[in-house]
């Protein structure tokens, strides 16, 4: 051989190389060295950016969501009032479904802080439980009817302005114990309370640097609520600071005082709540409530299973995700139906069938194309073609599922073709020599090879859809639904749009579970694809 | 074509070599190939080619990269089917039977010419489904007690049941080179072919493996017809008894390996042989 290829007529020219100096090709290697350091230093600071935002992202998720995952509840002793629930003692089931039970929590919570007059303060205190108290009273007698007539303990829902102030800062508040003696005019209605040797100057200084000026007209400083509450704590009562001069203050009783004795100094508090009550949703009457219930100890804390149990509501406590859950499974389920085989028949068709031709190339280009259209089109597509045409069900899955499907096809298509090509050719010829004909070697060799990668392409198409809310707002399933659906033609919501839902809403509560339903919602996301991930490492052939 | 001439000369010999042949009163070719030509597309990538191909025996084809040998090889089974961009024109026989005729079913053809490739392609499945899988879609065995033999026997024949059938449900990737390459051949042999083409079946393999394969092939020319490509003209001359020598899309020339290596006839296959080029 060696003598063969020296006689080869057609020599290369000897190689002509410019002699470079040392000192400029150490050079030259400084600046190889150096550009590729800037690199590097580039390309950590892109992913460093690019962690810290993901993780400011999920940290403020997560802990925005977390009060969504408890809630409070006062533990009450309750009289099933046979009465009440079933008056015509015949324990009839519709009798006992249709009873007052508002009443029977009313009378409950009323039990536990008795000698409340006036309308104002009976509503502020009836209001600090959840409508869904008596539902869940109901519910129990229903499920027990022999607890009729009997006083039961149970746990009772807050409302969520309730819930909120337990869980958070609202109720942040300062005490200064009573320096004199201090003597009521009353036990109830706005009353006056009197101290000697100007006692509360350093209040009316507190106040004039709040910038409440002396009233003429009323002789005193006149607190409203744009300025830190004042509640005078004395004689097992509450009293709100509204008027305050040196030696008096004067407002109405929040909770009745036991006695006009005067109270010795250090057995009374003068408590400031930093937040101005306007700026609050819970009032200074609700707090002094509902400090008493606690201090009766009747305030629990529990897990929010609700959240996971029960439909949407207008009311923030009773508010949950399961016919969000559902209404998206249902989706998804739809969509992968329809999806998956037509998905990966064109794949196959395309990949292994079609004749390459203009027309082919067309298709091609267009599957691509229809990966990169913007998802709302296909919402629209769906209004016009599935509910103006065909007439289906507004609102429901089955819809929601073909929109999707049509959206997530060309992932699909495009992963599932990418998936078979990788699939080498040798394993195909191998087939087709043996004398299998195409489709037995697609079917028996490709197509169980490729499958990995098609279930990852999935997977993925799936998670894309799960996230999907703009074509779901075009075909109805943005409405408020409180009912989990239960077939894939009820009206439902998904996930995503119940985020969205929920994001526009004004309670601080349904702000929380926003965060806590999007807190699910990527638990999802990265459980899929974990699977797809999983998926992929555990077939990955290596050829 | 600056070499027309030439072409005209070699198929001449061809014809000639063949008249000899069946003078002699040899058994008729098994493979008749008729002025066959093939495009890719529009390249002429083998032009007039006609050789016989006797039965029971080793044809290797010789030549140097890109010359059409293996083109060659793939339309005798109609691999070349599965390139979109391939054409084939002229007239291959296999048993006097028109391959490309129109009512010939390609699967049929492919069962009865099976194909080795040049890097060893077992099915990711186990060695036993391997072999199995030719015989299933065939329906050639009536029940697994059959299937079984089948697979045995062809494993005996591929010399490699001794080392395998402990392990029968082991995957077929997990073997070595030659082992896959005895693999591919036993499931070729599985459909009991009659002719078995090999497209440099040793070029993936290391020398002691390429051995046990040679020893193989020269054990199975007694009941196939095996036509072989190859790089390797030792290979060639050790295993072959006739060999065609392709150049740039011709053949070139087509003898008994014994005069090929010893006496050819041409002075590109003398050129070749000693390795002025290639």
């Amino acid at each position: 051989m060696t003598d063969a290829i020296s006689s080869l007529p057609t020599q290369l020219p000897p190689a002509r190389r410019r002699a470079i100096p040392p000192d400029v090709a150490a050079a030259r290697v400084r600046r190889r060295y150096a550009s590729e350091r800037t690199f590097k230093a580039l390309g950590f600071g892109a992913l460093a950016l690019t962690a810290v935002f993901l993780v400011a992202l999920l940290t403020s998720i997560i802990v925005k969501s977390l009060p969504a995952f408890s809630e409070h509840r006062a533990v009450l002793s309750v009289l099933v009032d046979a009465a009440i629930v079933d008056a015509d003692g015949k324990r009839n089931a519709d009798a006992i479904r249709a009873a007052d039970y508002a009443s029977l929590t009313r009378a409950a919570i009323t039990a536990v802080i008795p000698g409340i007059e006036g309308r104002t303060a009976r509503k502020a205190l009836n209001g600090l439980l959840s409508s869904g108290a008596a539902d869940d009273l109901r519910d129990r007698v229903i499920a027990n009817p022999s607890i009729i007539g009997t006083t039961i303990k149970t746990p009772m829902l807050f409302s969520d302005d309730v819930d909120l102030y337990l869980k958070g800062d609202t109720g942040r508040h300062t005490a200064a114990l009573g320096a004199a003696e201090l003597t009521p005019s009353d036990v109830k209605g706005d009353i006056t309370l009197t101290a000697a040797n100007q006692s509360f100057a350093a209040l009316i200084a507190d106040l004039e640097r709040e910038g409440v000026a002396n009233d003429a007209e009323a002789g005193a400083h006149v607190l409203d609520g744009r300025i830190p509450s004042r509640v005078v704590y004395i004689n097992g009562g509450a009293v709100k600071v509204v008027k305050a001069t040196a030696n008096t203050l004067a407002g109405p009783v929040l909770l009745p005082l036991s006695s006009v004795t005067p109270a010795q100094a250090g057995s009374w508090n003068l408590t400031t709540y930093v937040q101005p009550e306007s700026r609050r949703r819970i009032s200074d009457q609700e707090i002094v409530f509902i400090d008493k219930i606690r201090s009766a100890g009747a305030i629990e804390r529990g897990f929010n299973w609700r959240f996971f149990t029960s439909g949407d509501s207008r009311e923030p406590e009773l508010a949950g995700i399961r016919g969000a859950l559902i209404g998206t499974a249902l989706t998804l389920f739809v969509t992968l139906i329809l999806c998956l085989p037509i998905g990966v028949l064109a794949a196959i068709y395309l990949e292994e069938f079609a004749p390459k031709n203009w027309l082919t190339d067309i298709i091609e280009v267009n599957i691509n194309n229809l990966a990169a259209v913007p998802s709302i089109v296909f919402g629209l597509l769906g209004l016009a073609v599935f509910l103006n045409y065909f007439n289906l069900p507004r609102s429901a899955p089955l819809v929601g599922g073909l929109v999707l499907a049509l959206l997530v096809l060309p992932t699909i298509i495009i992963s599932a073709r990418a998936a078979i090509k990788a699939v080498p050719p040798s394993i195909r010829e191998a087939a087709i020599g043996l004398g299998a004909s195409q489709q037995q070697a697609v079917f028996h060799h490709v197509l169980p090879l490729a499958m990995p990668g098609i279930m990852t392409g999935t997977i993925i198409g799936m998670a894309h859809a799960l996230g999907e809310t703009a074509p779901l707002l075009m075909i109805g399933m943005v409405a408020f639904i409180v009912d989990v659906p239960t077939s894939i033609s009820d009206a439902a919501t998904v996930l995503p749009v119940q985020i969205y839902l929920w994001s526009d809403l004004p309670e601080a509560a349904f702000q929380q579970r926003t965060a806590a339903a999007i807190v699910v919602l990527l638990g999802f996301l990265f459980a899929m694809n974990g699977a797809a991930i999983w998926l992929r490492n555990k077939f990955e052939r290596r050829w | 074509m600056e070499n027309s001439t030439v072409d005209l000369s070699a198929i001449e010999r061809v014809e000639a070599a063949r008249t000899a042949h069946l003078t002699a009163g040899a058994k008729p070719a098994k493979v008749l190939a008729h002025d066959v030509n093939v495009y890719y597309g529009d390249k002429h990538a083998l032009q007039a080619v006609n050789v016989e191909i006797p039965d029971r025996g080793v044809m290797a084809f010789i030549g140097p990269s890109g010359c059409g040998k293996s083109t060659f090889l793939r339309c005798i089974n109609r691999m070349n089917d599965t390139i979109a961009s391939c054409r084939v024109t002229g007239k291959i026989t296999i048993d006097d039977q028109d391959i490309y005729d129109r009512s010939l079913d390609v699967v049929q053809l492919r069962a009865r010419v099976g194909m080795v490739f040049q890097k060893p392609n077992p099915f990711p499945k186990s060695i036993y489904d391997n072999v199995a899988y030719g015989p299933r879609i065939h329906g050639l065995t009536a029940n697994k007690a059959e299937l079984d033999e089948v697979v045995q026997s062809s494993l005996e024949k591929a010399a490699l049941w001794n080392e395998v059938k402990d392990r029968l449900q082991d995957s077929g990737t997990g073997l070595s080179g030659g082992q896959q390459q005895r693999l591919c051949i036993a499931r070729a042999i599985a459909v009991n072919p009659d002719i078995i083409l090999m497209d440099e079946p040793c070029s993936a393999l290391d020398p002691i493996a390429t051995a046990k394969v040679e020893t193989l092939i020269d054990e199975l020319r007694s009941n196939f017809c095996i036509i072989i490509v190859t790089h390797s003209m030792q290979q060639a001359a050790r295993v072959s008894q006739r060999t065609a020598f392709f150049h740039l899309g011709t053949l070139v020339e087509e003898d008994s390996t014994k005069t090929i290596f010893s006496n050819p006839k041409d002075q590109r296959t003398q050129d070749y042989i000693t390795g002025r080029f290639g």
